[in-house]
């Protein structure tokens, strides 16, 4: 690499993905963090409950994270080879894991308004 | 958490995002204002290097008259060759079409070129078009030279247990064709590579490792002998590189056999005959992977813009290697495949070379020196089996030039380093010929 600017990776990740595709998942991301802290600010307090449910969606989000990577680009476990390919797979997992606890918690409050 | 737990947070992330906000506008590099010129400027050439350059000089120049000339529609993404050539990738993951990558406002002509006068500066076209330039940058890419090898012709390729990769995307998926029959039945597999400088000198390798790892998952590593011919007394031409491929080599059982140049083959027999130090040898396959002779087109030889004392079998355009700017005429530029320096032949390497050749030119259209120089810095994601691969990457000198030092080991199969050929190096190409990155 010559120069890693954000215009780059931005560019990077267009064609990863194609430019349509990349700016929706990027506003999907962005709508669904928003909608998040809309709940927040909304409710003025984390539900607990909610948050379990949430807390017990997250292994399966890392696991079909890092399964969906796996799949994409034709590899497996036995091809992590150093250090770095550790802390790729977790961030990876993190990602999903996450990613899904946003989501299920974000669902479950634009669906139903408890006091939990 | 209280209400006013929750604005502090909420501030704090407020000041994130701004900061955030704050880095992305500090990122934005300023554009520097284009340049007013008339300047007639003609490139050769529609490959990875034609494009990104006349992708870049649209921003730079204002008014420039820019000629593209490429006898090919469709563009060949030539990275993806050795997945597709392993079943990894279809052939259409190679193929896009010329035009989609040329910006508004220039000039292009599908044909060749079929002459160069430097002394008038002029390019002949193949329908006999005359086109006079200003500046020339040279970027025709190289020739495969298949008729140099005896016995060998396109059409066995696929069948006889034969595959050549480097012949285009039809071809490298007919290699596959050929390769996954061996790794199913077995047998000696022989995987050469020219006595010539050559485009991707990690390509041979990647696809001995695929097709010897493949065989492996399938079960048939007992059934396989691999031989790699090296044609000189080294495995890669950068000595630390090939070391370790010789390792490599030792662990997966593939047998290096030295300074062997394929020379003819006899397909019926599936026998090859090789030119060595110690005369003709030859060598008996199942599966042979040819990589013919590479060379600058016939134009450029024949133009006197080759180096007269170097190479002098294969014509690359004699330029200073900083600069790629042609020795004896300062208004042409050698870009790409066909530049005569020491390294390079790498989309990689064309990534660093376009600016380069984007700075001198756009200087001297103003008067000035350019100051930017190519160190022959040159990349091979280095594929060792599926799922894995090493990113080598050096310099003129043959010293290693990791790009994330510390973090990806240049000498360690890495998994990142297969995801990045995967995934994000065909990204980073097209971002390339965009004149993005």
């Amino acid at each position: 690499m010559k120069e890693l600017t954000l215009e780059t990776l931005i560019a990077v990740f267009e064609e990863i993905f194609g430019g349509g595709l990349f700016w929706a998942i990027v506003i999907v991301a962005a709508l669904v963090t928003l909608a998040y802290l809309y709940v927040l600010i909304r409710d003025r307090s984390m539900s607990m409950r909610k948050f379990l449910l949430a807390q017990l969606s997250m292994p399966f989000g890392a696991i079909a994270a890092v399964l969906f990577v796996q799949v994409m680009t034709n590899s497996g476990f036995s091809d992590v080879g150093g250090p770095i390919d550790l802390i790729v797979l977790l961030g990876v997992a993190v990602v999903g894991a996450i990613g899904i606890a946003v989501l299920v918690y974000t669902l479950q409050s634009l669906m139903r308004r408890s006091p939990g | 958490m209280t209400s006013s737990e929750f604005l502090t947070s909420r501030r704090m992330f407020l000041g994130l995002a701004g900061t955030a906000l704050a880095a992305v506008t500090a990122n934005a590099p300023a554009r520097a204002a284009r340049t007013k010129t008339s300047a007639r400027v003609v490139i050769i050439g529609a490959g990875a290097a034609g494009t990104a350059l006349v992708n870049r000089l649209v921003q730079r120049l204002d008014g420039a008259q820019i000629t593209v000339l490429d006898a090919r529609k469709e563009h060949l993404y030539q990275p993806g060759l050795s997945l597709v050539a392993a079943g990894l990738k279809p052939a259409s993951y190679t193929v896009s079409q010329t035009t989609d990558w040329l910006p508004q406002g220039i000039t292009y002509f599908n044909e060749a070129a079929a002459g160069i006068d430097p002394l008038t500066q002029k390019v002949t076209t193949s329908s006999g078009k005359s086109i006079y330039y200003d500046f020339l940058v040279a970027a025709p890419g190289l020739v495969l030279d298949h008729d140099a090898i005896e016995g060998f012709s396109l059409d066995l390729v696929g069948t006889n247990g034969i595959g050549a990769l480097y012949a285009g995307p039809e071809y490298a998926a007919k290699t596959w064709v050929a390769a996954s029959r061996y790794t199913e039945e077995g047998g000696v597999g022989l995987f050469t590579r020219p006595g010539t400088e050559m485009k991707c000198a990690g390509a041979p390798l990647k696809h001995a490792f695929l097709i010897d790892d493949i065989a492996r998952t399938a079960g048939n590593a007992g059934k396989t002998e691999i031989i790699y011919a090296a044609n000189n007394d080294s495995l890669f031409g950068v000595p630390i590189v090939s070391e370790k491929v010789r390792m490599l080599f030792g662990d997966r059982g593939i047998k290096p056999v030295y300074s062997h140049v394929i020379k003819s083959i006899d397909p019926g027999a599936r026998r090859a005959t090789f030119s060595t130090p110690e005369g003709e040898t030859e060598l008996d396959y199942d599966y042979l992977h040819v990589i013919p002779p590479q060379r600058a087109p016939d134009v450029i030889r024949q133009s006197g813009l080759s180096w007269a004392d170097k190479w002098t079998d294969q014509g690359w355009v004699e330029v200073d290697k900083q600069t790629l700017r042609h020795l004896r005429y300062p208004e042409i530029f050698g870009l790409g495949d066909v530049a005569g320096v020491p390294k390079g032949k790498t989309a990689a390497s064309v990534k660093w070379q376009v600016p380069v050749v984007e700075d001198h030119l756009v200087a001297a259209i103003e008067g000035r020196e350019g100051t930017a120089a190519y160190n022959g810095y040159t990349s091979c994601p280095l594929i060792t089996r599926v799922g894995r691969a090493m990113l080598v990457e050096f310099d003129y000198q043959n010293n290693l030039t990791p790009s994330f030092p510390g973090v990806i080991a240049p000498l360690e199969e890495l998994w990142i380093s297969w995801l990045m050929k995967e995934v994000a190096l065909k990204a980073t190409y097209n971002a390339m010929l965009r004149g993005k990155a």
